[in-house]
């Protein structure tokens, strides 16, 4: 079977949507039915997130409902009966992203394996170096079938972004901005210029931006520069202050897509 | 040999897991540390600023009431009587003059008792560079006198509300911070924790402390070598300098004293070496307190110095390889020895300290034994602790 990240990129090089959410948040269940309503909306791409207590690259927004999964009972097993259960309502393509501890602890291996056949494409691990990915899980993680995706930021080297435009299997996450996740502001003129030097590069990978992507306007700024983009934090506040599950995701997508002009004010 | 190999680990622990974006800062770090700290210029620096300013060396006293009363020698290496109390400011006085040489402008650290937060506030002092000081909020609360003194040496002291709001979750503060401000920024790590090189960077500033017990106990007994070191850990920076030049000496035993909070199992523990698995924390992989699951356990001791859920990886692996011995003290154990020391011997260490001190009710010896114990701090910080349990234990 095509991995479905190989497809979506076959079939789409531009104004990609990859929509992050924390798995089990705000409610345990409501897993299924975000990626289902995301997946209507017309999001390209999921990136569930699993919940970590330490969660080192990530803003507050994203670390409390991290928290708040955790004490729901979110756990690797139950994202891996939930992910199985997805896979009988949606075939959008789902990348997992997380912090390395819990996948050591479940067991790499068994964890690249059962994830795949459940029916995840991808993989972010930011927190495991490429030298550890290289030597000690690279062919585990091509054996079960899954992209790797790492990460670059606008203080990354040239010969760095190549290696890492090499090592990654699935698109490369280009991190906007020198921050943690949950920035709100516009997107300034220096990573505009860093968007322009990456692009000129000519990678390999399709290029997906994501920190600091919050609405319609940096998403579409991001998308003259990259492939598509990352909105994380921004989703997760609209997850928080919404009501029902299915038409908040829809009006967000929709904003994110045509603009908040007709519709509900943007997290700011 | 024990110490660690070129990508930092010592045997299965250490290495650097850390996101891209602390990549240019640890990449720089541990091309250039080594180098740095072996520059003639540094090091002249270095000691001079060891022997004026910390007070340097520190002494190694033969305990003579406490020796009889436990029949066997004891000495007590000292670092309580360094400038601002504990072994802390060996460690910032290094990173410091380190972090001028890379050409930064600004210093963040974490604390937890607030012991390393005034020793990073008091390098910042002296080099008149600015410094935030990230703690847990319910630290600032438990340690209201180390935050005056930060504020009064001029840090920043910027509460960490995340998480469960102690050291653990400063420590993700302060690298967040680093993660915000990567180009003009130095983070001064306090203990032999993090991402490599800290861990050894740490070891080597705080290798002062064993350098010296070395001539210190040739000169006192004719013999360079004790038969035991000990010392308390929490991410383990004052044994790992009282370790350092033993590491190899094989029949000087390294007794690696935690807090056991009210008990290894009572839930309510910080012994890592006992109740910790394998995993990663804060960019190290090494032995930490977790769920089945890999969630972070918050710690529990009494001692806010030692209530951290991972250990070094140097001392993982000194544990691991049973190179080292741990014992596990609890909250009242380390308060007995509190009461009974301080009259013993007209010393009030730290609550941190009083864990090693403990120790001696529990390890076996010999009496022709020489142990020394490294005394890590002083109580000044904790003395609303003891008077609080004062009438509890002085009955």
């Amino acid at each position: 079977m095509t991995n479905r990240l190989d497809r979506l990129f076959a079939e789409k090089q531009d104004h990609i949507l990859n929509v992050y959410f924390t798995a089990g948040y705000p409610s345990l269940e409501d897993t299924l039915p975000i990626v289902q309503a995301l997946d209507a909306a017309g999001a390209d791409l999921i990136e569930i997130g699993m919940p970590y207590s330490d969660p080192l690259a990530d803003g507050p927004t994203i670390q409390e409902s991290g928290m708040k999964a955790i004490q729901n009972g979110m756990s690797i097993p139950v994202l891996l009966e939930q992910i199985r259960e997805i896979r009988k309502h949606s075939d959008i393509p789902l990348v997992l992203m997380g912090y390395f501890n819990p996948v050591m602890q479940y067991g790499e291996k068994r964890f690249f394996k059962d994830f795949a056949e459940a029916g995840v494409d991808g993989l972010i691990l930011p927190d495991l170096p490429v030298y550890e990915y290289e030597t000690l899980y690279q062919k585990a993680v091509e054996e079960a079938g899954l992209k790797m995706t790492f990460l670059i930021t606008p203080q990354t080297e040239e010969a760095r972004i190549r290696a890492i435009d090499e090592l990654s299997t699935g698109f490369v996450y280009m991190v906007s901005n020198a921050a943690v996740t949950g920035g709100q502001g516009e997107i300034s003129a220096q990573q505009t210029a860093y968007f322009e030097r990456v692009a000129a590069m000519k990678l390999k990978r399709p290029r997906l931006i994501g920190f600091g992507i919050s609405g319609h306007q940096s998403f579409e700024t991001a998308c003259r520069y990259a492939n598509g983009a990352i909105i994380g934090s921004a989703f997760i506040r609209a997850l928080s202050e919404g009501q029902d599950i299915r038409s908040t995701v829809i009006s967000f997508v929709k904003n994110v897509r045509e603009g908040a002009a007709a519709a509900a004010p943007s997290a700011k | 040999m024990i110490g660690i190999d070129e990508r930092g680990y010592y045997g299965e622990f250490g290495g650097a897991y850390i996101p891209e974006m602390l990549h240019p800062n640890i990449a720089e770090l541990q091309a250039e540390y080594v180098g740095i700290i072996n520059e003639p210029g540094f090091q002249r620096e270095f000691q001079k600023l060891l022997r004026d300013y910390v007070g340097r060396p520190s002494p190694l006293y033969l305990a003579e009431r406490l020796s009889e009363h436990y029949q066997v020698n004891i000495y007590l290496k000292r670092e309580d009587l360094n400038h601002t109390g504990a072994h802390k400011i060996n460690n910032t006085v290094g990173q410091i003059l380190l972090a001028k040489k890379l050409g930064k402008k600004r210093i963040i650290a974490e604390t937890g008792a607030g012991q390393h937060g005034v020793a990073t506030a008091t390098v910042c002092a002296l080099m008149g560079m600015p410094c935030v000081v990230y703690m847990g909020a319910v630290d600032i609360k438990r340690q209201a006198p180390n935050v005056s003194r930060m504020r009064m040496l001029g840090a920043e002291v910027r509460p960490a509300e995340s998480g469960s709001k102690t050291l653990k979750d400063a420590t993700n503060e302060a690298i967040r911070d680093w993660i915000n401000n990567p180009v003009d920024t130095h983070y001064i790590i306090g203990s032999v924790v993090g991402p490599h090189p800290y861990p050894d960077m740490v070891a080597r500033f705080q290798s002062v402390i064993s350098e010296e017990m070395k001539w210190q106990l040739e000169e006192q007994t004719g013999k360079p070598n004790p038969d035991a070191v000990v010392a308390c850990v929490g991410g383990g920076s004052n044994a790992a300098g009282a370790y350092y030049h033993y590491l190899n000496e094989k029949g000087v035993r390294l007794i690696a004293v935690e807090a056991a909070g009210k008990g290894v199992h009572s839930g309510e523990s910080a012994a890592t070496s006992v109740l910790g698995t394998r995993g990663i924390i804060h960019g190290s992989r090494t032995l930490l307190m977790q769920t089945k699951d890999g969630q972070i356990v918050e710690p529990y001791s009494l001692s806010a110095g030692l209530d951290y859920p991972g250990i070094g990886p140097m001392h993982a692996h000194l544990i691991a390889s049973k190179r080292a011995e741990p014992i596990s003290i609890t909250d009242e154990d380390a308060l007995r020895a509190a009461y009974f020391l301080s009259r013993k011997e007209g010393i009030i260490p730290a609550l941190e300290t009083f864990h090693a001190l403990a120790a001696l009710e529990v390890m076996a010896y010999q009496p022709s034994d020489v142990v020394v114990i490294c005394l890590s701090g002083r109580g000044d910080k904790d003395l609303a602790t003891f008077i609080q349990h004062f009438d509890d234990y002085n009955r």
